[in-house]
């Protein structure tokens, strides 16, 4: 939480400042009203005060009434601001790191947890401030002071009783702390896991109706049900105990100072009689000030640990530092589309084996080179380093005959074109998305991008939509198909008019047709454009160049189409499970 | 607008009390005791005004210490008697409260099972998920922290009120006077408060949005460029946040003190009324005693009541999207259906079969086509051409609009759901698997499954080795993320269809996604599969269903081709153009 608080500006720390200064204001004034009270009671018992005189003890007290209400506010509006502030620095800060992590310091987090991060985690910081600030000052301040003023008055009685009064209130609190809290957590995990119940319930219902499995699901989830209502219940029940107790405390501490009160007036000499009257209606006042001030306190005890475990998390993700760096050189190089790996081997930060052991090869300007392979093989890990979205473990990756290291990332982003396994879209319009970032060349033209549409073989589609290239693109690409969504994606590579394009395994989602005649005209309008092409398909690749098969992080064969069926075995194995034994021995 | 959503209210609240109807009991005695306690709390005020005049008359004379003790005694059990009817009161909220929430949980998810596919196809999991949990979490919170103490303080206004108006009818009159004119300041604050709150929603929910789909095309942020365009979106977005962060904070931190202030003012009121009447000697000095209890027993269930009626509102919409779940229509009744279908053949009959998704878009215009026993039937398309309306008539997850599909000449429509859903096993594209263990995911709801009999189809479709590596066999758990590949889920859900031993079988085959070896597996353990039953199989890859007895062409929703391979190709058709496509060079 302390290392939260570095993040205030330095004005966000004069309003706490002035919030300070109000709170202890408030306090004042709040702890004033009972001596203008006492006033009144004294004015009101001797005989002859004129009306005059309980009026203008009545007015002060309405002011300080007033008073204290406008510090209030005032004491509200700053903490509104400096809360409100301080999320808002928070949340731009947590983003523009995250949005620097290399995908190794993703894959650490999590994106949900990311995510929740830069939302809850967040929005809980700013709660706490705004309410927690000012309780957290006011609740120690209010204690000591109004245990000062009752600890001048000379009654032990009195303040015997407060001290058990708080004592007891203590103990219930304790209780609560105790009893209720763990199981207010425990409810978080329970209801997680009924969420998950009813969510596997509803993406698998066509599963759960044709194996006639409702009363199985049913039973899951009224199990879980029960613990959940379980422990809500026994928490809850727990928690009901807070407010009889607030009242017996505050109206069994007013009876038992005005009992003692009793006897005390009874032992004091006649002159001082009214005097302790009138004390014994400030004290009783005086007391419900510090109930209510430990009240505060354990609220702050209460919110204070949610609140750490949120700022731990935003803090690691601040204190984390990108494995990746942009490179210092400029380099100016001669070659073009030009992609080299040296020796390259790669291992995920936690894993105990390499990924890609050892893997060498080049592409010139204008070929295509695929790769193929079974899943977890390491074609995506490969094609990943090539933008660095990690770094080799070993090896050098080149591009145009440069270390990708030795890159600003900005530079070398700008020579490739990058269609990922899972087509983004981002909420806007076809148009936004297509001529999505910067290439380095300037703005990206409307022809450019009706070029670039026409090459996916997306105009058919897009044309049709409510407003053509402008129309609208919902979060996510939710309002327009799988297969659509990566034409779209291809789309906006092409546009960058790139001197490297990769696919990572982005015809997945289209039909064959579909599939070919992208092909086709991708390869006459790109021409002097490298290549290259993560497929599951072999009819995708069998005609690049070069294809590269992939077994468990290895190189195991490098070749064109014809070459691989006679000395790969595992291509063999590939290509008979997908094509029939006449179209192989056609080729 | 405002007419409409009053009635709403209105009928949600009704629902919701007929609803609640069956905790009659438990409700009545609660009501009952908060009438009780705010009784207890109400006779407080007045006897303290008795001690206090006691006390006062032994300021000048002697103090009648038995007198006061007496009062004394009488207020403790008073007080402690509160406090077990307040904690007995509270103690059967909260179980009332989860037992309601309880029984709504349970009949939601049992109304997941009576309800209609096309309800599930047309509105987002997420939409259902938040009604179990948030929307059910809502009523129950609110049910518990409003409901309860409602009565109690609508019973303790009430009662202040009448004795405030018995004891002192000009101390009343101002005091509440007061009282409501500070109130009608804060309702209207309220009021003109509410936009920033829906403001602060919207966009808290618009940047949240923003940092969802930053993180999740991350990867293709960075590739693109694009980190500055989506941070100058997102911090223009946190701009515009902090300011209705802020001001919504503040408005609402301002309430509390404004009621504060409220209560106080009327406290201060009736101080000085009181002791202007004192001083005339209209009154005794206990009755402003008894007055500053009073007034605050006035102002505190204010306080408590407006604040209750804003989450009354949000439970109010909660409650209606409940009920109207509730509510939805749900699957005909079958329970008068007699015939039942246990050994079949599994000749399937198509006669006449029309439908549509949309009444008025038939899709499926007239089909006919006869099916006979062990046939292989293979439904082929482009994506998105609706070769899953076939698996939904089949088994009637959709209703034809005319027409009837037969088994062994027995039309589906006089068959109980159940029964003709024990006729098929299925097998589909997306792999349903749910956390549990190995043995619960196979077995599923199937009783008395031996080992011997999972050992012996685990080897059948190839996934043994995996059972033996993993740690306790068919008792290990799986979780989401649990290591096995797409290709190892099919097996899993290819073994689950296998145990269930069903004569007619609903395939859809593997996506491109899965990896080529595991995919050869799927592939032969699919066709151990449909080894001697009816089967259809939505194929994907077209070089496998050339020997399908029969070969459905689909393409916008309706089956535009049917006959085997060769009848096809010789057509030329749609289906021979598809075929075709596959093999032509991209170039």
């Amino acid at each position: 939480m302390t290392k939260i608080m570095k993040y205030l500006t330095k004005r966000q720390c004069m309003w706490i400042g002035i919030c300070v200064l109000f709170i202890v204001g408030q306090v004042w004034l709040d702890l004033k009203m009972p001596d203008y009270m006492s006033a009144i009671t004294t004015l009101v018992q001797t005989e002859g005060s004129s009306m005059h005189d309980i009026l203008i003890q009545g007015v002060y007290m309405l002011l300080c009434a007033f008073g204290s209400m406008m510090f209030s506010i005032i004491v509200g509006y700053f903490a509104a601001k400096t809360a409100a502030g301080l999320a808002q620095t928070l949340r731009g800060k947590v983003f523009d790191k995250t949005i620097s992590f290399s995908l190794e310091e993703i894959d650490r987090f999590s994106t949900a947890s990311l995510i929740s991060r830069s939302t809850n985690d967040i929005t809980q910081i700013q709660n706490i401030i705004a309410m927690g600030l000012q309780m957290a000052v006011k609740a120690p301040i209010m204690a000591v002071w109004a245990v000062m003023k009752i600890a001048g008055k000379d009654y032990w009685q009195w303040t015997a009783t407060t001290a058990v009064s708080v004592f007891i209130l203590m103990i219930v609190l304790a209780i609560i702390i105790i009893f209720a809290l763990p199981r207010f957590k425990k409810i978080q995990g329970l209801t997680d896991n009924l969420n998950r119940i009813t969510r596997e319930h509803l993406t698998g219902i066509r599963v759960v109706r044709a194996y006639n499995a409702e009363q199985y699901q049913e039973n899951k989830f009224a199990k879980a049900n029960d613990e959940v209502t379980e422990t809500n219940m026994t928490a809850n029940r727990v928690m009901a105990l807070m407010s009889p107790t607030m009242t017996l405390i505050s109206s069994g501490l007013t009876l038992v100072v005005y009992w003692f009160g009793a006897y005390i007036i009874e032992a004091a000499e006649v002159t001082e009689k009214l005097g302790v009257f009138s004390d014994m209606v400030v004290f009783s006042n005086y007391a419900i000030q510090v109930i209510q001030a430990f009240m505060m306190l354990n609220m702050i005890f209460i919110m204070l640990p949610r609140a750490q475990v949120s700022a731990r998390r935003i803090c690691e993700v601040l204190e984390t530092r990108s494995r990746i760096q942009d490179g210092v050189g400029y380099p100016s190089t001669a070659k073009q589309g030009y992609i080299e790996f040296k020796d390259v081997s790669f291992r995920y930060p936690s894993a105990s084996a390499d990924t890609l052991n050892n893997i060498s090869f080049t592409a010139g300007k204008g070929e295509t080179v695929a790769l193929i392979g079974a899943t977890g093989c390491g074609k995506t890990t490969l094609i990943n380093l090539i933008p660095r979205f990690y770094d080799a473990t070993q090896g050098q990756v080149l591009v145009d005959g440069k270390d990708v290291r030795d890159y600003p990332q900005k530079e070398l982003h700008n020579l490739i074109g990058y269609v990922s396994q899972k087509a983004v879209l981002f909420s806007g319009t076809v148009t936004s998305n297509i001529a999505f970032g910067d290439n380095g060349k300037g703005e990206i033209h409307a022809e450019d991008v009706h070029e670039a549409i026409s090459v996916a073989q997306a105009t058919e589609f897009v044309e049709r939509m409510d407003g053509t290239y402008d129309a609208p693109i919902a979060q996510g690409g939710t309002n327009v198909s799988g297969g659509q969504k990566q034409r779209l994606s291809i789309a906006r590579a092409v546009a960058r008019k790139p001197e490297i394009l990769i696919f990572d395994d982005s015809f997945s989602a289209l039909d064959y047709k579909t599939d070919r005649t992208l092909r086709s005209t991708l390869q006459k309008k790109t021409k002097d454009t490298t290549k290259l092409i993560v497929a599951q398909r072999i009819s995708t690749i069998k005609d690049a160049d070069q294809i590269l098969v992939l077994d468990h992080g290895k190189i195991v064969g490098k070749g064109t189409h014809k070459e691989l069926l006679r000395n790969c075995p595992e291509y063999l194995e590939i290509a008979q499970s997908q094509l029939s034994k006449e179209e192989i021995e056609n080729d | 607008m405002t007419e409409k959503k009053s009635v709403n209210l209105k009928k949600s609240f009704s629902d919701f009390f007929s609803y609640i109807g069956r905790h009659k009991v438990a409700l009545f005695v609660s009501v009952a005791l908060s009438v009780i306690g705010s009784a207890l709390t109400l006779i407080g005020p007045g006897k303290v005004g008795d001690m206090t005049n006691l006390i006062k008359d032994g300021l000048t004379g002697t103090m009648d210490i038995s007198a006061i003790t007496k009062i004394a005694v009488l207020l403790a059990v008073l007080y402690l008697l509160g406090f077990v009817v307040n904690y007995v009161q509270g103690f059967l909220m909260a179980t009332v409260t989860q037992r309601v929430t309880q029984g709504m949980r349970r009949d939601i998810s049992e109304k997941i099972d009576r309800m209609p596919l096309k309800y599930f196809d047309s509105h987002t999991i997420g939409d259902t998920l938040s009604r179990v949990t948030n929307d059910v979490d809502t009523v129950g919170q609110t049910m518990n922290q409003c409901f309860s103490t409602m009565i109690f303080y609508i019973a303790l206004l009430i009662g202040a009120t009448l004795l405030m108006l018995h004891t002192n009818w000009i101390m009343a009159l101002c005091g509440i006077a007061a009282s409501l004119a500070g109130f009608a300041v804060v309702v209207m604050l309220i009021s003109k408060s509410q936009k920033y709150f829906i403001l602060q929603q919207q966009e808290l929910g618009g940047i949240n949005g923003c940092v969802e789909e930053s993180y999740t095309g991350l990867q293709v942020i960075k590739a693109y460029n694009g980190e500055k365009s989506v941070q100058s979106d997102f911090h223009k977005r946190n701009e515009q946040l902090y300011d209705s962060a802020w001001k919504s904070q503040f408005l609402s931190g301002s309430m509390q003190p404004l009621m504060t202030f409220a209560g106080n003012f009327s406290y201060v009121v009736v101080c000085i009324v009181g002791a202007v009447l004192a001083a005339q000697g209209k009154i005794e000095f206990g009755i402003i005693v008894a007055f500053m209890l009073y007034i605050r027993n006035f102002t505190y269930p204010l306080q408590n009541i407006s604040q209750a009626l804003q989450s009354v509102q949000s439970m109010a919409a909660a409650c209606q999207r409940v009920f109207e779940f509730l509510d939805e229509e749900e699957m005909a009744d079958e329970s008068e259906k007699t015939a039942l279908l246990q050994e079949v053949k599994g000749n399937v009959t198509f006669n006449h079969v029309r439908f549509g998704y949309n009444p008025d878009k038939v899709i499926i215009k007239d089909f006919s086509n006869q099916v006979e026993a062990g046939q292989k039937i293979a439904i082929v398309g482009p994506t998105g051409a609706g070769k899953t309306t076939i698996v939904n008539l089949l088994m009637r997850f959709y209703e034809v609009n005319s027409g009837s599909i037969s088994i062994d000449g027995i039309p589906t429509t006089s068959l109980t759901r159940e029964n003709l859903h024990n006729l098929f096993g299925m097998v589909l594209q997306d792999t349903w698997m749910f956390e549990g263990t190995v043995r619960e995911n196979l077995v599923y709801n199937k009783q008395n499954v031996s080992d011997e009999k999972l050992d012996e189809v685990c080897r059948a479709v190839g996934l043994i080795d995996l059972i033996d590596q993993l740690p306790h066999r068919y008792d290990t758990m799986l979780s989401d993320n649990a290591s096995i590949s797409a290709g190892q889920k099919q097996l899993f859900t290819i073994a689950r269809a296998m145990l269930e031993d069903a004569p007619l079988m609903i395939l859809d085959e593997a996506t491109s996604s899965v990896d080529t070896r595991t995919e050869l597996h799927v592939q032969q353990a699919m066709d151990l599969l449909t080894q001697g039953r009816t089967s259809f199989i939505i194929a994907h890859r077209l070089s496998t269903i050339k020997n399908a007895d029969c070969i459905l062409v689909m393409k916008d929703g309706d089956i535009i081709e049917y006959g085997n391979h060769e009848t096809l190709m010789a057509k030329g058709g749609f289906y021979a153009d598809l075929y075709n496509s596959q093999f032509e060079q991209a170039s």
